[in-house]
């Protein structure tokens, strides 16, 4: 499952090559509250990296750190020059009144090709869905057209935020198989970003977990095992995959998460 | 034939439908409707101090939708008041001043009643190469942003993510308006121009199934409301920017019939 190369130690260094965005020693308060302490982060070209954390960890923050929309108090971003970010959100608010078919969709914000929309509608496995209306989508569809939508910007780096949340369990396992198939055919950069770790983990080749630091980073396996991911998770955590299990985020948000494992050590 | 002033009205209002109809879609997708009653009424700020200051009416009420558009999307960068909150302050004191700034120009004679509901039938030339050539420019630059802004107004944190100039693109947005709404205010006035916006574009609606569409069908049902408008008013002796807010009603009343009938012949099994 695991890509070759991928060190459970996480961000050591990284390879000379392929890298899309490396942020070090990233710091950002909001009002006062530290919301980001001292993280460091990599994402490689090829590589499906995990971001997760419970809510308020930081996780958006870092990521528009690493898009270059925040500039961070202190700490260093790096993003390969000319990057290009294709960035599938949770959820479109398309009103009902505005009329618009997938094909459109995929047109926007440039022109594109018809045969190369059809071409990448297919690739996702929804070329049915051509000349459907965007607001009737359902959720599952509607990131399948989002990521055709972003993999047809011919994105160096695709984000995406809280993919699993709008299918259902089955769903996500077939989503999760599109998302490794897609960098596969079109080596890109992956970034799961999710306070829902059951399953962003599964089809990961790193994880990071984030509340406001870096609380453990590695290979999933490795991650499931760390004490640190136990103790922000809740001792429930212990079981990965595509599991949905119930945790209660009985971790103090304030407090420093790191190294007090008082639950199960996994 | 045709009376002057009249072809000088249909063109007049033409003009206008032609711009409003596309933007109009855009106001009513991003529900931002209040914005341009925001500002229409402080367009009479506008009014005010152009008659004031000596400057030709079309001009000054231009720079206080400039204004107005500057100082609106400065102020939503804090995050202390709402954007509905913000557009009650300025439009209602825009308004306010206005009116005030006007009672010390007694001297003026001011037709207030031409500024609130329309003058269409007294358009000049002069107003009619405003409304042509500012008209043009507007539906050229609104071309240019159109791709870029339907993308920000379906998901504007993904625009934003994928380098789009969001609040550049807000602020163009509502720059237009601002300039729409100077345009049109000749033809139905400052208390009807939100309706030539929004009600063709909500009366096409049902007629389009791209956003392009729409704008065009939006553009081409205000033509119809005007000329209808215009027409029921010589006819029947009403005003007219109001008897043209009222076509383009009963345009749209026809569209959601016609729509509603559509949707109740082959039975769907999809609701809505």
């Amino acid at each position: 499952m695991t890509e070759g190369g991928v060190t459970e130690g996480g961000v050591t260094g990284g390879g000379v090559t392929g890298i899309l965005a490396r942020a070090e020693g990233i710091a950002v308060s909001f009002a006062g509250r530290r919301v980001l302490q001292d993280v460091d982060f990599l994402l490689r070209r090829g590589e499906i990296v995990s971001l997760i954390g419970p809510n308020g960890a930081g996780k958006s923050t870092l990521v528009k750190v690493l898009l270059g929309l925040l500039r961070p108090e202190r700490g260093r971003v790096e993003r390969a020059p000319g990057l290009k970010v294709g960035y599938v959100p949770q959820r479109l608010s398309v009103d009902p009144t505005l009329p618009l078919t997938v094909a459109g969709f995929l047109s926007l914000p440039d022109r594109r090709p018809e045969a190369q929309r059809r071409q990448a509608l297919a690739e996702v496995g929804v070329p049915q869905l051509w000349g459907a209306q965007v607001h009737e989508l359902s959720g599952g569809e509607l990131q399948r057209v989002m990521l055709a939508r972003a993999i047809l910007r011919g994105s160096d780096l695709l984000v995406l935020d809280e993919p699993a949340s709008s299918v259902d369990v089955a769903g996500q396992a077939e989503l999760f198989e599109l998302i490794a198939r897609v960098r596969d055919r079109r080596h890109c950069g992956i970034l799961l970003v999710s306070h829902d770790l059951h399953v962003v983990m599964a089809g990961a080749d790193r994880v990071v977990c984030l509340n406001r630091h870096v609380c453990c980073t590695g290979s999933p396996e490795a991650v499931g095992l760390d004490p640190a991911f136990a103790e922000l998770f809740g001792s429930s955590a212990r079981v990965l995959g595509l599991y949905h299990h119930h945790h209660d985020h009985r971790h103090d948000l304030a407090g420093e998460a790191e190294g007090q494992a008082t639950g199960t050590e996994g | 034939m045709l009376d002057d002033f009249l072809v000088r009205a249909l063109l007049a209002g033409f003009g206008v439908a032609l711009i409003a109809g596309p933007l109009g879609c855009l106001v009513v997708w991003r529900r931002m409707a209040y914005l341009g009653d925001s500002l229409a009424h402080s367009a009479l700020l506008g009014i005010a101090l152009g008659l004031l200051l000596d400057l030709d009416t079309t001009l000054a009420i231009v720079i206080a939708g400039l204004a107005f558009a500057v100082l609106l999307v400065g102020l939503q960068q804090q995050r202390q008041l709402a954007t509905d909150t913000l557009l009650g302050l300025l439009a209602h004191s825009g308004l306010a001043i206005g009116l005030v700034v006007l009672s010390f120009a007694e001297t003026l004679r001011v037709d207030l009643m031409g500024y609130l509901f329309g003058d269409v039938l007294a358009v000049r030339a002069g107003d009619l190469a405003w409304i042509w050539g500012g008209g043009a420019v507007l539906l050229a630059a609104l071309v240019r942003l159109w791709r870029p802004l339907l993308l920000a107004t379906i998901q504007e944190e993904m625009a934003r993510a994928e380098g789009l100039p969001v609040l550049a693109l807000r602020f163009g947005l509502t720059v237009l308006l601002a300039l729409t709404v100077a345009l049109a205010m000749k033809v139905v006035g400052i208390l009807l121009i939100t309706s030539l916006l929004i009600v063709p574009a909500a009366a096409a609606r049902p007629l389009a199934r791209s956003p392009e569409a729409m704008a065009l069908v939006a553009a081409g049902l205000g033509c119809l409301a005007v000329a209808g408008g215009i027409g029921g008013s010589w006819f029947a002796d009403t005003p007219t920017g109001p008897s043209i807010v009222v076509a383009a009603l009963l345009l749209f009343l026809v569209t959601q019939a016609a729509a509603a009938a559509r949707h109740r012949l082959p039975r769907r099994a999809s609701p809505g």
